[in-house]
């Protein structure tokens, strides 16, 4: 087996083009999934039984949640990339996810926000997800703000690659204990009543929106990381013929 | 006293040190093990706090002040106090900690006794839980000791006591380790504090839950063992993992 493909990965100029390249071919299609998802979702899908046109807010918050865990696990996977290999575009990789992830979790945090106020009555409940969501963001935070404390840009890699490292192991214990924790305050919520298997219309849907948020991210990722790159590469000589063409 | 201390940062550095420490006889130039290492960083770090007592005092003077903002802020009615009290206990505890950690590693960055570290060939993680070893002894056993005056102070039954040292004692211990790496990935930015409690605060999170689920139920009466032995488990998987992030840390810091 060869690893010239994994090798070229690591040279800036040849991952700039790849991700010009490759952007459209994310861009488009994750466009129609969600142009599609939404039609079925909000136009197509019948009301739920016992939510009305309450459930609709579904189709956003339910992929927006999916993306925000899925972000911080492919930055902590290309964080250690970065550091076990010492490649600089894998570092770049993960800069540029964390907007990406902070931001679909504000998106679900709002969205869990809006949905709650028809459901619960309330606009914020401590309900387990929605708390350890936040907590995701906050994790977001402490990533960009130790990304942005350290002036010289390879200790930042490398020191905030160490903690998407020890952040992703404690996703799964903050999520469990949280979920622990609420399980002892309160009484099941409407939320999580054993739900009757969706019918085939409300989750066909669901599943173009999930496919289409994850086109999106890739195609994000690509551009923010082409930005990324021509930051990071501003003195090199190829970034001179880039422009110029 | 400055001897023993000067002496005990030699006997980390390369091997040549550590042929003083051998008896006459002895065959010379034996290197100093790991876990030798990690004795004499302990023992200079409490040496070093001892010194300096207004230091260890600080966060405790800090923890009795967060307690006393509660009464005043909320009632002081002690039968209302009483069911705040857990939450009180770990907050105040956890802000503690998270001031405490100021002190973990600043003067030894400044003054290169870090790089002589990483630089001696001896185990930097080994190294690294020695001094969040020491860490803990100066902040956390002290929180734990005087955690049940402010729990007194909030009207817990004097019966709940015990629990409540436990489980101070048990959970401050990952507070310390997470906040190992907090410290070491802040080493070198000026002006850390808010930075330092942005990373370190929603790792701790769940030490917070059980450690004031075990206060609570300590403070009911009821047995308390089932979060204590999270407490444990997760200072266990803490001892294990955290000394290896900080280790690498402080390399990425010294850089």
């Amino acid at each position: 087996m060869t690893w010239t493909w994994f090798h070229r990965l690591a040279s800036p100029p040849y991952i700039y083009a790849l991700a010009a390249r490759l952007t459209p071919w994310f861009a488009w299609p994750a466009g129609l999934c969600i142009l599609a998802g939404l039609w079925g979702g909000l136009v197509l899908a019948p009301p739920d039984y016992q939510q009305g046109d309450g459930f609709r807010i579904l189709y956003v918050h339910a992929p927006s949640a999916w993306m925000s865990l899925m972000v911080y696990t492919t930055m902590a996977i290309a964080a250690a990339i970065g550091l076990i290999w010492r490649m600089k575009v894998a570092h770049a990789v993960a800069a540029s996810c964390a907007p990406i992830g902070a931001s679909f979790t504000f998106a679900a945090l709002v969205t869990g926000a809006l949905w709650g106020e028809p459901m619960w009555g309330t606009y914020w409940e401590w309900d387990p997800r929605l708390t350890s969501e936040l907590v995701l963001l906050f994790l977001y935070l402490g990533y960009m703000g130790l990304r942005a404390g350290i002036e010289d840009p390879q200790r930042a890699d490398r020191a905030s690659a160490v903690l998407a490292v020890v952040g992703v192991v404690n996703v799964p214990i903050i999520h469990y204990s949280v979920t622990w924790w609420n399980s002892l305050h309160q009484a099941p919520s409407v939320m999580r009543l054993a739900k009757p298997a969706m019918p085939l219309a409300m989750v066909t849907p669901l599943l173009l929106m999930l496919l289409g948020f994850t086109l999106l991210f890739v195609a994000l990722l690509l551009t923010r990381l082409r930005g990324e790159v021509l930051a990071r590469e501003r003195a090199a000589s190829w970034i001179r013929e880039v422009v110029s063409a | 006293m400055s001897s023993s201390e000067s002496h005990a940062a030699h006997a980390l550095g390369p091997v040549a040190a550590s042929a003083a420490r051998t008896e006459e006889g002895a065959p010379a130039a034996r290197p100093t093990s790991a876990v030798e290492a990690a004795r004499l960083a302990l023992l200079r770090d409490l040496q070093l706090a001892f010194r300096k007592r207004s230091q260890l005092v600080q966060p405790l003077a800090f923890f009795a002040m967060v307690t006393l903002l509660f009464p005043l802020a909320i009632s002081p009615e002690l039968a209302r106090l009483r069911e705040l009290a857990p939450g009180v206990l770990w907050v105040a505890a956890l802000l503690a900690s998270l001031l405490a950690l100021e002190f973990l590693f600043r003067d030894d960055a400044h003054d290169g006794t870090l790089e002589q570290y990483a630089l001696s060939g001896q185990s930097l993680t080994a190294l690294m839980f020695a001094k969040t070893l020491a860490h803990w002894l100066l902040t956390g056993l002290p929180l734990a000791v005087m955690a049940p005056l402010a729990a007194l102070s909030l009207g817990v039954a004097p019966a709940a006591l015990p629990g409540i040292v436990v489980a101070v004692a048990v959970g401050s211990v990952t507070l310390s380790l997470i906040g190992s790496i907090g410290a070491a990935l802040t080493l070198g930015i000026k002006r850390s504090g808010a930075l330092l409690s942005l990373l370190t605060l929603p790792l701790s999170l769940p030490v917070l839950i059980f450690g004031a689920r075990a206060t609570q139920l300590a403070i009911h009466g009821a047995p308390f063992l089932a979060p204590l032995e999270l407490l444990g488990a997760l200072a266990v998987l803490g001892i294990t993992l955290a000394p290896l992030a900080a280790a690498a840390a402080v390399r990425i810091s010294l850089e």
